[in-house]
């Protein structure tokens, strides 16, 4: 019998049944989200995550940034946090918790008239420090503080 | 059918203060079901859109290490009371919600 034959009939097979499991749907394509940065949020360091988020990782340290937080947060689960940025022409601002296996947490686009302020809460998987990324005029500053966390809020 | 989003929004000398409550697990998929034993799927917003007289105010994106039932700040200037305001999610599912309300 002819073996390349036999070979080629198998490997056309193989091509023919892969083409059907993507028209079937069961291989299907990314960016159905587009709009949210998978890279960012599922970046394990922070300087990817705030490259994915932010379009850099190079921030400068600031006094300008206010970035409220407990000392000890009672419940990793829930930890306040609010950031005000007093630098002008502030356009984004983001939030990471460094130690967290996923350091970002959100990232935030204003509007034209919209105050450099967000207050939200997050998880904290356990003390680590959080920190504050904002851009202005396409630069960004950053700004950071521990919190410590005695029940980790990962659920892990 | 009941919202998942409460919102308030009041404003003083030009400048509107946004507070918004939303109902979600904010599941971040690492969590195991104590009885099964098996990981309870991630089920988290991803985005978040206020609006305000027709223009956006704040376009958030979160990751699943925003806590449960989300609570969310912010502030922006030329408003008024009576101004409309919108706030929508969109969750990692394709689930989504929104609210229509006004400032007062």
């Amino acid at each position: 019998m002819n073996h390349n034959r036999r070979t080629l009939l198998k490997g056309s097979l193989a091509a023919g049944a892969v083409g059907a499991a993507v028209s079937a749907g069961l291989l299907t394509p990314k960016a159905v989200m587009a709009a949210w940065s998978k890279d960012a949020f599922e970046a394990k360091e922070v300087d990817a995550a705030l490259s994915g988020a932010m379009g850099s990782a190079d921030a400068s340290a600031s006094d300008k940034i206010k970035l409220k937080a407990p000392d000890i947060a009672e419940n990793g689960a829930v930890v306040p946090i609010t950031v005000t940025s007093m630098i002008d022409g502030t356009t984004n601002m983001s939030i990471l918790v460094a130690k967290n296996n996923t350091p970002l947490t959100s990232t935030y686009e204003l509007g034209p008239n919209t105050k450099a302020y967000i207050s939200t809460r997050v998880k904290m998987g356990k003390t680590s420090d959080v920190i504050a990324v904002v851009k202005a005029g396409g630069k960004l500053y950053s700004t950071k503080k521990e919190v410590k966390v005695t029940i980790g809020g990962c659920g892990g | 059918m009941a919202k998942s989003i409460k919102l308030r929004a009041k404003a003083k000398d030009g400048v509107a203060t946004v507070k918004t409550l939303i109902s979600h697990p904010m599941e971040t998929g690492l969590r195991k079901d104590k009885k099964s034993g098996k990981p309870i799927p991630a089920e988290f917003i991803q985005e978040v859109v206020c609006e305000s007289g027709g223009k956006t105010v704040l376009s958030a994106q979160w990751g699943s290490a925003i806590s449960k039932n989300p609570f969310l700040s912010f502030k922006f200037s030329g408003a008024k009371s009576g101004d409309s305001i919108k706030v929508s999610w969109v969750d990692n599912k394709g689930n989504s919600d929104s609210i229509d309300s006004k400032i007062k």
